[in-house]
């Protein structure tokens, strides 16, 4: 059940300077953008920040610009509709777009912001409700016990929490080795996606690095992939709203037949996306076909330890990588 | 003032013009005669007349605590919704939906889940369907916004889709409805020609609980051939 909104101070800042001004005077100022998760929170009551910066009035955090490598710089509040509709994103980066249009729901999408939907928190419903855990502070883990209710939960990486990672396009920008761009207090850094999520056992209270203080001022997808052949697919209960029980994102270049370079990542199977690297180093140099199908299925979940009601995502995570490979044939 | 008797479940006391007389009694009339006066309009009415009534005494009852929470401070903000601008005190944690249905009385636009998992709150904003029970009212102080009463047309006559929804039979309880209208408008404002697939996908994001998602479908496919 949802109820009215905690109070807070509510600043619109038009500028990248005003806003981190506001955020060096306020602690706790908490960042909103399209506000489809941070909402959602307030209205739960479960997080309560006195400060809210709304920082969708910025211009220099919106829009997609054309690089010099062939690549793309795309503002954090660019909302996912319109980085769906983007010809540049759709011509070099379909699996981007693909991943942009497969999020939630059309009226989240033009509201929901690509920027908010890399940093969103975790789904797990326990952590959501409000429940003492791990992650929100307390000591226990309320989603890996016997009787809990687990399938939208971890097969790797777990270390307490068994939360995953909810986000569409995150897997598909991991895939393409995005860098995302940082600033806190007008210090600007580049953090490859790599390094910009984080598990449990880096901090379990967050999913990104990004700390209070930091604004996501956009992402910088590198040429490298642009125009490779590419593929997406996010398979949840419902086409609309749900969150991905299994998605997988892959980018790879083929020469005469054969696999020559290749970049795979699987999500909502662990805390932050996965990188597949077992089947990368597998198919590299290899002719997509059956044999290869049968090899990619033994490794694409090697090393999943299942919790109790989510074994299921052990083939649908081998059928995912099969079925990417199979679409480069 | 009139008297009633006791309710007498033999008469038909659906309003109409002629009351109908009854069996043996002639020149008597129906003895019971009820309200003319919607719900709606009620609400309506009590809203625009700032009288504060149970329920949005109880949304408002976060926004208006001690004076020294500046944290609660009401601004004046000009809202423009179906192109009519209006001030409008709004809080800083007020949504919009609960702006056009407390403060402008707009009731059509219906707050079904209020945490973006049905649609029933959709709106358009900018040309692009949002909505309104997860927008905060100050970040579309600058938008244009159009309800669903901003749909019908000035003369009072139906939109194509309303009308094509009445005719495919959209509507059963009807709750989504303005939900559903407000999205199939903006999706033939964008594409006036969409195909089905193109339809399911606007429409996507409006949730019906009475199933009734086909006729709506082919009350959009309707709508689009006579725009």
């Amino acid at each position: 059940m949802t109820d009215v909104m905690h109070n807070f101070e509510l600043f619109q800042p038009a500028t990248l300077a005003d806003a981190q001004a506001i955020l060096g005077d306020h602690e706790d100022a908490w960042i909103i953008a399209g506000g489809m998760d941070s909402l959602d929170w307030f209205k739960h009551r479960v997080k309560q920040p006195s400060v809210v910066v709304d920082i969708a009035n910025i211009p220099d955090l919106h829009g997609i610009r054309e690089e010099d490598d062939g690549g793309l710089w795309i503002g954090a509040t660019t909302t996912l509709t319109e980085v769906n509709e983007s010809e540049a994103v759709q011509s070099r980066f379909p699996v981007l777009a693909q991943a942009a249009l497969r999020v939630a729901s059309p009226q989240i999408r033009n509201k929901g912001t690509i920027g908010g939907n890399v940093s969103q928190d975790t789904r797990c419903t326990y952590y959501r409700d409000g429940f003492p855990c791990y992650r929100a502070g307390g000591n226990t883990c309320y989603a890996n016990t016997p009787t809990a209710m687990n399938r939208e939960h971890a097969l790797f990486g777990v270390s307490r929490c068994v939360a995953v990672t909810p986000s569409d396009t995150a897997i598909a920008l991991s895939a393409l080795e995005a860098m995302f761009i940082v600033e806190r207090h007008g210090n600007r850094r580049e953090v490859a996606a790599a390094d910009f999520f984080i598990g449990p056992d880096i901090d379990i209270t967050r999913m990104t690095i990004l700390e209070p203080g930091d604004i996501l001022v956009g992402i910088r997808v590198p040429g490298k992939w642009a125009g490779s052949r590419q593929y997406f697919e996010k398979v949840a209960d419902r086409n609309t709203w749900d969150f991905a029980l299994a998605n997988i994102a892959m980018a790879a270049t083929v020469d005469a037949g054969a696999i020559s370079d290749i970049s795979m990542v699987c999500g909502a199977v662990q805390c932050t996306p996965r990188r597949l690297t077992d089947v990368e180093s597998l198919v590299r140099g290899e002719t997509p076909g059956e044999e290869l199908e049968t090899l990619i299925k033994r490794v694409a979940a090697r090393g999943a330890e299942p919790l109790n009601f989510n074994h299921f995502k052990v083939p649908l995570m081998e059928n995912l990588a099969v079925r990417a490979i199979r679409s480069l044939a | 003032m009139e008297t009633y008797g006791p309710y007498d479940p033999t008469v038909d006391y659906v309003p109409g013009p002629a009351p109908r007389p009854k069996h043996g009694r002639d020149g008597e009339t129906r003895s019971w005669r009820p309200l003319h006066m919607s719900r709606r309009n009620f609400l309506r009415g009590v809203v625009c007349s700032g009288v504060v009534i149970g329920g949005s005494a109880y949304l408002f009852s976060a926004t208006t605590p001690a004076r020294a929470d500046t944290r609660a401070v009401e601004r004046l903000v000009r809202l423009t919704v179906n192109g009519r601008t209006r001030s409008v005190e709004v809080a800083p944690n007020e949504t919009l939906a609960t702006t056009l249905r407390y403060r402008l009385g707009l009731t059509g636009t219906k707050i079904g889940c209020n945490q973006g998992e049905c649609g029933a709150c959709t709106v358009i904003a900018d040309g692009t369907t949002i909505y309104s029970c997860s927008t905060l009212t100050h970040r579309v102080r600058d938008s244009e916004i159009t309800t669903v009463e901003g749909i019908v047309g000035e003369d009072g006559r139906l939109h194509p889709v309303q009308q094509a929804f009445i005719e495919e039979i959209g509507p059963q309880c009807g709750f989504c409805t303005p939900g559903q209208v407000v999205s199939a408008v903006a999706l033939l404002n964008r594409n006036p020609n969409p195909t089905i697939e193109e339809a399911r996908l606007a429409m996507s994001g409006n949730l019906c609980r009475c199933g009734a998602y086909d006729h709506y479908l082919r009350g959009v496919m309707k709508a689009a051939e006579r725009v």
